[in-house]
């Protein structure tokens, strides 16, 4: 696996498969859910994020909008890596993830499929795509905490 | 004036004029010149650069007035078409509107021209009212005599509009307009820097432009404004320079118009380069201009129409300007991969954000071509667009 996620060939195809074929990307809007809606960062991706936190554990996340690729990828695999991990679990990929699109150290092993967007450190017009979705999650893993309170 | 740039390592093929263009080197020539020789503030200084900055300054509104062919006093100099339409909106409109008033608008209008009007209708009471447009984007005659009635008391539309390209019938606009007693504003952002400008001709009272999109510097833009009208509004801005005097008794009197409109020290530095500018595109001949783009126009979508991975949301559009997508690919993508290889487009909504309900979709790639642009350039595009798969699109990340 590790020596498959250095393949561009293959990072490629986990961008468009999850691009054309996103997960949990449908809102559920059910009871207990914390809702995002990522419209002013850009004025062409609008995302709307949701997860389930309870217990400090990321039960469920979802989410839905009309996005290019690199935000719509970036989101689909974000909900995938984050989903059964603790908050504190999840603020570690998260801060890896960070790290790696600001071309910063990171830990691969932490981000899996999600190291398919480390070029886009190298084009900075588009970070914003690959993050949309994940501060989308960082809102609402701060609103779940002010919760807890 | 593009020699010599590359772009990931391609000649450099620059096809986002709708957004901006490059600058001649009579333009910045003239901006260094005010740094390096004739530096200083305008309309206040005792000495001889000051004196000189100032007919340098006061000279680009006789080169304004000659090349739109109105009176010098006439010409407003603000940051760009921006601040000029919402010098009307906030100036004009907001003083003189009443609750029921008609704003006509089409959904074909730039942000700048659409959300200072929503800010007046708000604040006035008025309503906002549209001219429906087919579905490429134009104005039937037909459509235009509905629209207009008695209640219509502003019309603001753009000459040309900023996705699609589409002429206005300005002209028509103003003379249905005026009958009912309405004011035209019309955004020139598109239609100045391409075409010829003759506001007596097209009879319009108010016409707003940016500097920057006709090879002028940034932050410099034009208000033109019958004398008459200009003379009835409130500034936006107020400040030095444009008051002559007030009191601790808070009596004030402002100077008359243009001079009213123009608080705080200017873009003096913009406002030579602008002149600059048109004195440049007036050399060119701006009928030569728009023949050699509507050259370009005939070429590029014609050869457009030979791919059949895009769609073209205006083939009758009247610019050198195509609203397209790549079929499966999302336009910012799609823009991205024509980066790569040396094409630069522009994607989104491209601040025309009521358009979606024109043409049905909310994002395109718009490319825009200027007078220094050529065939070669349509054929880089075309080159471009055969090989933008989504594959390849993706592939520019690794």
């Amino acid at each position: 696996m590790a020596d498959l996620l250095k393949d561009p060939m293959v990072l490629r195809e986990i961008i468009m498969d999850h691009y054309e074929y996103p997960r949990h990307h449908a809102l559920t809007n059910g009871h207990g859910y914390l809702r995002a809606h990522m419209a002013s960062e850009s004025c062409i991706d609008d995302i709307q994020v949701e997860a389930k936190i309870e217990d400090g554990i990321v039960r469920d996340v979802n989410f839905e909008g009309v996005a290019c690729t690199i935000s719509t990828a970036s989101t689909s695999i974000m909900t995938e890596l984050v989903r059964d991990k603790t908050v504190e679990e999840a603020r570690e990929i998260m801060k890896n993830y960070f790290a790696m699109i600001n071309g910063d150290p990171y830990d691969e092993d932490l981000l899996e499929e999600a190291v398919a967007f480390a070029g886009v450190s190298k084009q900075a017009n588009r970070i914003k795509c690959a993050t949309i979705g994940w501060h989308g999650l960082e809102k609402l893993l701060a609103e779940s905490e002010k919760k807890d309170d | 004036m593009l020699q010599g740039i590359t772009m990931n390592g391609k000649p450099l093929v620059y096809l986002d004029n709708g957004a901006t263009t490059f600058k001649p080197q009579p333009v910045i020539d003239a901006v260094n010149y005010f740094y390096n020789n004739i530096n200083s503030n305008i309309h206040r200084g005792d000495y001889e650069i000051a004196f000189k900055a100032d007919q340098a300054y006061d000279h680009c509104r006789k080169t304004v007035a000659e090349f739109i062919n109105c009176d010098e006093r006439e010409v407003v100099f603000t940051y760009g078409a921006t601040s000029a339409l919402n010098t009307v909106a906030y100036g004009y409109a907001r003083k003189n509107l009443k609750e029921g008033d008609v704003i006509l608008l089409t959904r074909a209008e730039h942000a700048s021209n659409a959300l200072p009007w929503f800010r007046v209708a708000e604040e006035t009471g008025a309503k906002i009212e549209y001219i429906e447009l087919t579905p490429t984007g134009k104005m039937t005659l037909w459509n235009l005599r509905k629209a207009i009635h008695e209640g219509v008391r502003i019309v603001a539309i753009a000459a040309v509009t900023n996705v699609l390209g589409v002429k206005t019938p300005v002209r028509e606009i103003c003379r249905m307009a005026h009958k009912v007693g309405a004011v035209v504003m019309v955004d020139g952002a598109q239609s100045v820097p391409h075409t010829r400008t003759d506001v007596k001709d097209m009879d319009c009272d108010f016409l707003a432009f940016s500097g920057h999109k006709m090879c002028g510097p940034g932050g410099t833009g034009i208000l033109y404004g019958k004398y008459e009208l200009l003379e009835k509004m409130d500034p936006m801005l107020l400040g030095g320079g444009a008051n002559a005097r007030f009191d601790s008794k808070q009596n004030v009197i402002l100077k008359e118009a243009p001079i009213m409109f123009e608080a705080g020290t200017p873009n003096i530095e913009g406002v030579l380069g602008l002149d600059a500018a048109i004195q440049y595109l007036m050399k060119l001949g701006m009928d030569n201009i728009e023949s050699h783009e509507q050259e370009l126009r005939d070429y590029l979508f014609a050869e457009l129409a030979k791919l059949d991975n895009v769609t073209v949301y205006n083939p009758d559009g009247d610019s050198a300007i195509a609203a397209i997508n790549v079929k499966g690919v999302f336009s910012q993508d799609a823009a991205c991969y024509l980066a790569s290889q040396g094409v630069a487009v522009r994607s989104g909504n491209h601040c025309a954000k009521m358009l979606v309900d024109v043409i049905g979709t909310n994002d395109t790639i718009r490319c825009s071509m200027y007078f220094y642009n050529d065939k070669a350039d349509v054929d880089a595009l075309i080159r471009a667009l055969r090989t933008c798969t989504l594959e390849n699109c993706v592939g520019v990340f690794f």
